[in-house]
């Protein structure tokens, strides 16, 4: 793992995004369990935790801007292909299998999880074609 | 690409870390530089060469150029 400042800059985002995402999902899942909310607002509060992950994928691309190590930036510009890759096949895949009643149905943020794990196969590809993990 | 950035640095007692430095850059980039990994960018290879107060291409040799050779 490489720890450029931007790096660390973008670890600190993604620490603060988590923590973020715990404090709306956590209540969210509470209110919803106990019938606390309705109407527009259950609306505002099931959308809550989806703003953290969006800001992760803000801060991921905020990283990619601010980074100036350009070897650096090339790997994880390489893991973002890979995670995108992986992920936008995985829901092509399944959206087939799906629809021929094949699978059951998968909620549409594990589309998320999937790029997440692209990610960390990127990191993986990225060491073994070019022997540095990247960030 | 090729490029002679192990000898000048090795001329110079450098580690890959000290060149880093001097960079600006990490010791990852230094090391996919010298082991042909990464061709860097044009400004990186320029700011390498003026490091080293040598041409660009006294630096790094021309993938067309040596394979024609080759040939």
């Amino acid at each position: 793992m490489l720890r450029t400042p931007a790096w660390k800059r973008y670890n600190w985002r993604v620490v603060w995004l988590s923590l973020a995402y715990v404090a709306f999902l956590l209540p969210a899942v509470y209110g919803f369990k106990h019938r606390l909310v309705s109407d527009a607002l259950a609306y505002a509060v099931a959308i809550l935790p989806a703003l953290p992950i969006i800001g992760i994928f803000a801060a991921i691309g905020r990283y990619l801007v601010e980074e100036e190590d350009e070897y650096v930036r090339m790997l994880m510009v390489r893991q973002t292909l890979w995670a995108s890759g992986f992920a936008l096949s995985m829901a092509t895949i399944w959206g087939f299998l799906e629809n021929f009643d094949l699978v059951g149905h998968v909620d549409g943020y594990y589309i998320v999880i999937a790029w997440f794990f692209g990610l960390g196969l990127g990191g993986i590809v990225n060491k073994l074609t070019i022997g540095d993990g990247g960030c | 690409m090729n490029n002679r950035l192990r000898v000048l640095r090795a001329e110079r007692s450098w580690s890959q870390g000290d060149l880093a430095d001097r960079l600006g850059v990490s010791r990852q980039s230094v090391n996919a530089i010298e082991t042909g990994k990464y061709d860097p960018s044009l400004p990186l290879a320029f700011r390498i060469a003026e490091l080293f107060g040598l041409a660009i291409e006294e630096v790094f040799s021309s993938p067309t150029q040596h394979q024609s050779k080759a040939i």
